[in-house]
């Protein structure tokens, strides 16, 4: 492994400068136009989880001798606020959030490498077992996209990602756990996708259910073409039987447990003088929970719960989050073997339909899907749906300024590109399983012949 | 007969000596005029009832209202303040130094606080027993303050009686007669006669300010009760009195202030006082200013005399002069004028005219305090709070402490209902233009951020100022909120008023110290007016429109939702269980194979059936047939048991 991604780096000498490139608008704009782009109070970068405001606002009520979480302004995590709440002091004029905005750049660099890992990781497992099946003419078109590289430039490059960073949003931390989980699992480091996970799902709740991909992960490796295809009787040699590794999932299961527990002490000491442990679920996974702040984002959720009637709230509240449950079974047993493609897809449902959406959650998984490039190549209204991102992200500022600024136009406005953006990404999701779901059929047929040329 | 008459002696006596002993009820009925410089009339009526403490005096009372009384007791009311009011203080012109400014002078709308004789963690529930209470008995919406997003627990900065006190206010309340009338039902003559006979509602409510307040004050909770319950209850009006006649004299570059009488101001006379009171009287009072320019103009008055600047109708009984006073350059002179029963002929009209033209300006406070809203959009904006200095608190302080570094205490008390989501980190003080640390300027600063849905905002802060500085500003940032469909009022678009900030000075104390005759009578106003009180005003209540959602869309917003997420789930379950070609025929020949679950339904059911059961292959469109009725009985029987266990559970 260590060779092949020697040999891809020596191949693309281009990764790099333009990964640096990416870094650098990234500091430019950080350091010369620090109040200009006022994406910091943009509804589709901060949310009232991410948004650096409410986390400076916590850090001041806890060095007033508060608790962080004393009015409900600060949800996010405390170890968070001890990390970042210091760096987010007042430096005089312009110079504010500079160190946190360091602080993202580093997160996003880094983000984007462990990403370049996992695709360069997929791409050698990819080629083995497309050489094992004898599927030459796929396992081409595989060596030709570096998939890694590729989905490391999507996620530097992508306009929402920059955005998300330039608007001090704690999302490029979030994304970066949420990969470092992927990648550990990829990597079989046991404890270090528990870190990953137990943290990600301590910063925002949702990533809880990325532990089934993560199991498969470990418990069985990498993406794979179905596995009833390797059993195929005419086929047999090349291919060694995987047993699902209990003992890794086992240990996996007691490292997320210790790093769980060592969060909760860590939150539990610094949160000593203040509150308890109760108070940080309620205001943390509470808040996420029970949709208590309606304030504009780009989910459709906040409009939906100003606007129904009290007697039904909890019932919704009920039906919204089980929907993200739901589908999480019918995806695993349909996926299962490919549990990278299968924690895209949950990454992505779960930005779709959490309570507080950002563009810097949409901003990872359009990165992750650039892991599956090769698969995902006959992926149908691919342009329709890029410009239909474009459209939406687009008019999504202009709505919230006709509505909240100048007020010419009204809520429906702006929740209407919030619907259009849910209805594009839904359209993703669905289009990227199924076009995952046709490339191993069309496996098992490009895979059958071969097999029989070879006899 | 003897004997009877020493026993009646007796009882007479002990009588006496019981009711010597605990006090009587009293009322008093007084009213206060005041020419403002703006050529308007300040008249503030002040009423006082009070009841012996009940362990000395018993329940019954002749005067003191009932209600009050069951009010006090029932809640266990230690100082209670209820104010309406309509309009706002004109601090700069009416003045806000003087006591009446600093207790009469209220935010608009409705202002309640309570200390309650109660353990701490009663103190809550009683509160909202008190408003519903109090709504009930003034006709008002008081109701509204029993939501914990509407009222607040100050801790120090406001009154200093920290503890078991509340605080709330209603900014919107529209104040007229309906509340007016249950408080005049609470004084012994109504205003039937004496001096709330004055009170016609047309001109009460035509004036500039219109503030009715009700104080009350009880020991009767503390182990030794000396005073019992007073009850104080003041009318404040601003009126602007039509000129009666005009001096052609002085018709030319200054202009004469309007002469007024009791009936062209309120178009009504007082007939005589009102039976049951103590004492009924009138006064009206002259500023120290407006009496230090007089005699700087005519060198004439020290005493009432005829040839002065004015002149009253009435020839009024005493004069009482202002001892002590702070403004050094003149004194306050009061002048009173006594209601008897005894001239039935003619009613009682005060009228007060003036001979040449005069000007003044009132004490002010030390600070000209503002607030208002920064920002625009309905995202969010900022409070800023501006302290102006008035050149007369220049003057006091450099003449109150020279040489050492000198600086002036303000108290700032700031409540925000939850919807503006104050950053209280972002708080910038300025000081003549320039930011300063908050470390210099803020000596003490206590918040409590406010709670969706659960606790407004409250933020206390003692401010040291520096007494050379001309303006300071105070600014907040906030984000505007976003609130459920329910929540916003029938008029949402017209916005949401912030309760008004309240500014003391706890430096300085306002006394209006007379020098009392041995011929005047004991008035509780003039009392009152010498106490010594912390100097208190209050803010602008600011108006923030927040945005609404359509009022119009629940249902679409509810189907239109629900819409796309039966898309979501409906087009990717689709997408997983869709099998093409190949895939069905394979599915197909493995149920031929390992059709085994069926196999046993199909057998089950053949049993129940009691008919001969027979392999589903044989006769494949009969048979499926049959399996889909099968299905749909045991779907029918599931769901039924579903049903019974909820019925059998729930019920």
């Amino acid at each position: 492994m260590e060779e092949s991604s020697g040999k891809t780096t020596k191949k693309h000498p281009w990764f790099w400068s333009s990964a640096v490139a990416s870094i650098v608008l990234r500091l430019v704009l950080i350091v010369y136009f620090p109040n200009t782009l006022n994406f910091s109070s943009r509804p589709e970068v901060s949310t009232p989880i991410t948004s650096l405001r409410r986390l400076a606002e916590g850090y001041w009520l806890k060095q007033s001798s508060m608790s962080p979480y004393a009015g409900s302004m600060y949800h996010g995590s405390p170890l968070l606020l001890s990390i970042l709440g210091p760096l987010t002091g007042d430096r005089g004029e312009g110079q504010s959030h500079l160190l946190c905005g360091l602080a993202f750049v580093i997160a996003d660099f880094i983000t984007a490498i462990l990403i370049r890992a996992i695709g360069q990781l997929l791409q050698v497992a990819d080629i083995q077992s497309l050489k094992s099946l004898g599927a030459s003419k796929f396992s081409k078109t595989s060596e030709n996209f570096p998939a890694g590289d590729i989905a490391a430039l999507v996620y530097l490059w992508n306009p929402l990602t920059i955005i998300t960073c330039l608007g001090y949003s704690t999302s490029p931390i979030e994304n970066l756990m949420i990969v470092l989980s992927l990648y550990g699992a990829c990597r079989r480091l046991v404890p270090l996708a528990a870190f990953g996970l137990v943290m990600a799902s301590h910063l925002s709740l949702y990533p809880v259910i990325l532990i089934i991909p993560l199991v498969l992960l470990i418990g069985s490796g990498l993406d794979t073409p179905p596995r009833k295809l390797f059993l195929q009787p005419n086929h047999g040699d090349g291919y060694k039987k995987t047993n699902f590794s209990w003992r890794r999932v086992v240990l996996f299961f007691l490292w997320a447990s210790v790093w769980a527990l060592y969060v909760l002490v860590l939150c539990s000491i610094s949160l000593k003088e203040y509150s308890g442990l109760g108070e940080m679920f309620k205001r943390t996974y509470g808040f996420i929970l029970s949709v208590e702040d309606l304030s504009p984002n780009i989910g459709v959720l906040w409009y939906f719960f100003a606007e129904v009637f009290d007697f039904f709230r909890d019932f919704f509240l009920i039906v919204f989050h089980i929907n993200i449950l739901f589908m999480v079974l019918p995806l695993a047993i349909r996926l299962h073997h490919r549990p990278c493609f299968l924690a895209f897809v949950y990454i992505a449902i779960s930005s779709i339909l959490k309570s507080y959406p950002s563009v810097g959650d949409s901003a990872l998984y359009l990165g992750l899907l650039g892991l599956f490039v090769n698969a995902l190549a006959d992926m149908q209204f691919s342009f329709f749906l890029f410009s239909g991102y474009l459209g939406t992200l687009l008019l999504s500022p202009v709505m919230h300024n006709l509505w909240i600024w100048r007020g010419t136009g009204n809520a429906n406005f702006y929740f209407a590109t919030a619907m259009a953006y849910a209805c594009f990404q839904i359209i993703l999701v669905v289009e990227s399983v199924s076009s995952m779901l046709n490339h191993d059929r069309a496996l098992k047929k490009g895979a059958t012949p071969v097999a029989k040329k070879i006899q | 007969m003897s004997r009877f008459l020493s026993i009646s002696i007796l009882l007479l006596f002990v009588l006496h000596v019981s009711s010597e002993s605990a006090g009587e009820e009293e009322f008093t009925e007084e009213l206060l005029f005041r020419p403002l410089p703006d050529r308007k009339v300040l008249s503030h009526f002040h009423f006082e009832s009070r009841a012996p403490p009940t362990n000395s005096y018993g329940h019954h009372h002749r005067l003191f209202p009932k209600a009050i009384y069951q009010l006090v007791h029932k809640y266990r009311i230690k100082q209670m303040e209820l104010s309406f009011t309509q309009g706002r203080w004109n601090y700069d012109s009416w003045g806000g130094f003087d006591p009446i400014a600093s207790s009469n002078a209220k935010p608009p709308g409705v202002e309640l606080w309570a200390v309650f004789g109660v353990p701490p963690d009663q103190v809550d529930a009683s509160w909202k027993n008190l408003t519903h209470t109090l709504s009930g008995l003034f006709c008002a919406s008081i109701n509204f303050l029993e939501s914990s997003t509407a009222y607040s627990a100050p801790d120090w900065s406001f009154r200093s009686l920290s503890g078991n006190l509340r605080y709330g206010s209603l900014p919107r309340e529209a104040v007229c007669t309906e509340n007016l009338t249950p408080w005049l039902k609470l004084l012994p003559c109504r205003d039937k006669s004496g001096l709330s006979s004055l009170m016609n509602r047309p001109s009460i409510y035509s004036g500039f300010y219109h503030s009715q307040r009700l104080h009350l004050t009880s020991d009767e909770f503390d182990p030794v009760a000396l005073h019992g319950i007073m009850l104080e209850q003041t009318l404040t009006i601003v009126l602007q009195p039509d000129s009666l006649e005009t001096h052609p004299s002085f018709s030319g570059s200054r202009k004469l202030q309007p002469s007024w009488s009791m009936s062209s101001l309120f178009g009504k006379t007082v007939d005589g006082k009102c039976a049951l009171a103590k004492s009924s009287n009138v006064y009206v009072q002259l500023e120290g200013s407006l009496v230090y320019n007089m005699k700087n103009t005519w060198n004439s008055i020290d005493s009432y005399e005829g040839d002065s600047n004015f002149g009253f109708t009435v020839s009024p009984d005493r004069m009482m002069k202002e001892i002590n006073s702070i403004d050094k350059e003149g004194y306050s002179i009061l002048y009173g004028f006594s209601i008897n029963n005894d001239h039935s002929s003619k009613p009682f009209d005060l009228g007060f005219w003036w001979k040449l033209p005069v000007t003044w300006s009132c004490v002010k406070a030390p600070l000209r305090v503002s607030r208002f809203l920064m920002g625009s959009g309905n995202e969010k904006g900022a409070i800023a709070l501006s302290l102006q200095s008035t050149e007369w608190s220049q003057s006091l302080l450099k003449a109150d402490n020279n040489g050492e570094k000198c600086n002036l205490r303000v108290d700032v008390f700031q409540l925000v209902p939850w919807y503006i989501k104050v950053y209280y980190h972002t708080t910038k003080i300025y000081v003549d233009g320039a930011s300063q640390s908050l470390g210099d300027i803020i000596e003490k600063m206590s918040v409590s951020p406010s709670e969706d849905k659960v606790s407004p905002g409250v933020m206390e802060m003692i401010l040291r100022l520096p007494c050379d500085m001309k303006s300071a500003s105070l600014t907040l940032e906030f984000d505007k909120g976003f609130l459920h469909i329910d929540e916003y009022p029938p008029d949402a678009n017209q916005g949401f008023d912030i309760p008004s900030a309240i500014i003391s000075y706890p430096d300085f104390q306002t006394r209006l110290q007379y020098k009392l005759d041995t011929t005047s009578i004991k008035s509780p106003m003039v009392s009152k007016m010498q106490e010594r009180r912390t100097i208190l005003s209050y803010t602008e209540v600011l108006l923030v429109p927040l945005t609404t959602p359509d009022f119009s869309m629940p249902y679409n917003v509810i189907t239109i939702t629900c819409t796309v997420f039966a898309l979501y789930f409906g087009s990717l379950l689709n997408a997983l269980r869709r099998r093409v070609g190949e895939e069905e025929r394979l599915r197909k020949s493995k149920d031929k194979s390992t059709g085994k679950l069926r196999l046993l339904l199909s057998k089950l059911s053949a049993k129940l059936r009691g008919k001969p059961w027979e392999p589903p292959s044989s006769t494949p469109p009969s048979s499926s047939s049959k399996f889909i009725s099968t299905k749909v009985v045991i779907k029918i029987i599931l769901i039924a048991a579903i049903a019974f266990g909820w019925q059998y559970y729930d019920g």
